[in-house]
């Protein structure tokens, strides 16, 4: 694992080749925001909002940072009006399922995005996939999972192994970013006692 | 589907997690849908999560976790055939099995669907019954073909 020399908003920051722009600028006390990233957890690249600027060879690209790997010589640019722009349309794009996320307000005041942009469709789920992942991952027991596609995508407990394994664990509730992963344990609960 | 054809279609996959498809579409095609208890056997033999299989079966359309009948009726209603009367021969198959699309009939014969484009414009109206194709159909010939199943 050799290191490395890249910029972040200016700043020189030293990697190890491997981590993403994320980790980096993370161990530089550079601030990106993230709403489906996990420390414990592979990258998802779901959310979108970690989107940044990055200047390689002359050329000026956006990448989402938590899937993108360093490189040498890298020229990062975490806030630009670009930057600023496309995240404004994710948190209005995501508002439209979540409204009420405290999460999403934090991000729609620092981005400037208007609450109701868009027609909303309040499934509270914003397919982060943290619950899903986690429960995989961490504590592979695959309770939750996603099913269908598309605008129909959705989490969805598989009851028999949930009622096992979730009572005594329940660790996926606070990492849902909306609390729609509680709604849809309690339905699941109610539909199978 | 009882547990003993469920593991013959695992076996000829020699048992391979990285089969699960191919294993989910031999269930399909030989029981026409996908009980529960077949997921939960494939799951276990090929040790890949439930939750996985879940999600693989809820996304392609190919697969379904409803009954379906014995006979897979597909209605072309793609533009060509649509110009070419398809809604006529739909509305025929409707009036004669008495289901709509999306739907399956009590005895479990047949199961109609409607498509957007099966590829044989030319051929227009089209229906597809079991994977055979019936072009330039006309409602008396609909009826006619679905005569033929049993």
């Amino acid at each position: 694992m050799s290191e490395l020399l890249l910029q972040i908003d200016g700043k020189e920051v030293k990697a190890t080749e491997g981590m993403t722009v994320l980790e980096a600028a993370q161990s530089a006390g550079i601030s990106i925001p993230t709403l489906c990233h996990h420390e414990k957890l592979d990258p998802f690249g779901g959310c979108r909002i970690c989107i940044v600027e990055v200047e390689s060879g002359g050329w000026t690209k956006l990448v989402v940072s938590c899937v993108y790997p360093v490189e040498k010589d890298l020229v990062v640019t975490t806030r630009s009006e670009k930057v600023d722009r496309i995240r404004k349309t994710i948190v209005e794009l995501l508002m439209a399922h979540a409204l009420d996320s405290p999460e999403l307000q934090d991000l729609a005041q620092e981005y400037g995005a208007e609450r109701d942009r868009f027609e909303k469709d309040a499934s509270f789920c914003i397919h982060c996939g943290l619950c899903v992942r986690y429960c995989a991952e961490v504590k592979k027991k695959n309770a939750v999972g996603f099913v269908d596609r598309g605008i129909n995508k959705e989490i969805s407990f598989i009851p028999e192994i949930a009622s096992k394994e979730c009572w005594n664990c329940k660790e996926c509730f606070p990492l849902c970013p909306t609390s729609a992963l509680q709604a849809a344990f309690v339905l699941t609960k109610a539909l199978w006692s | 589907m009882d547990n003993h054809k469920i593991d013959k279609i695992i076996d000829k996959h020699n048992g391979e997690a990285s089969s699960l498809i191919q294993v989910l579409l031999g269930i399909q095609s030989e029981n026409h849908w996908l009980p529960n208890e077949a997921l939960k056997r494939v799951s276990e033999k090929l040790r890949v999560p439930l939750t996985r299989i879940q999600h693989i079966v809820t996304f392609y359309k190919a697969f379904s976790l409803v009954p379906k009948g014995r006979h897979e009726v597909h209605i072309c209603m793609g533009t060509a055939c649509h110009v070419r009367g398809a809604t006529r021969v739909l509305d025929t198959v409707q009036d004669l099995t008495g289901i709509k699309p999306g739907e399956t009939d009590l005895d479990l014969k047949f199961s109609l669907d409607t498509v957007n484009c099966l590829g044989c414009c030319a051929l227009g109206p089209v229906m597809e019954v079991d994977g055979k194709t019936h072009g330039k159909m006309s409602p008396v010939q609909t009826a006619d073909v679905l005569k033929n199943y049993k």
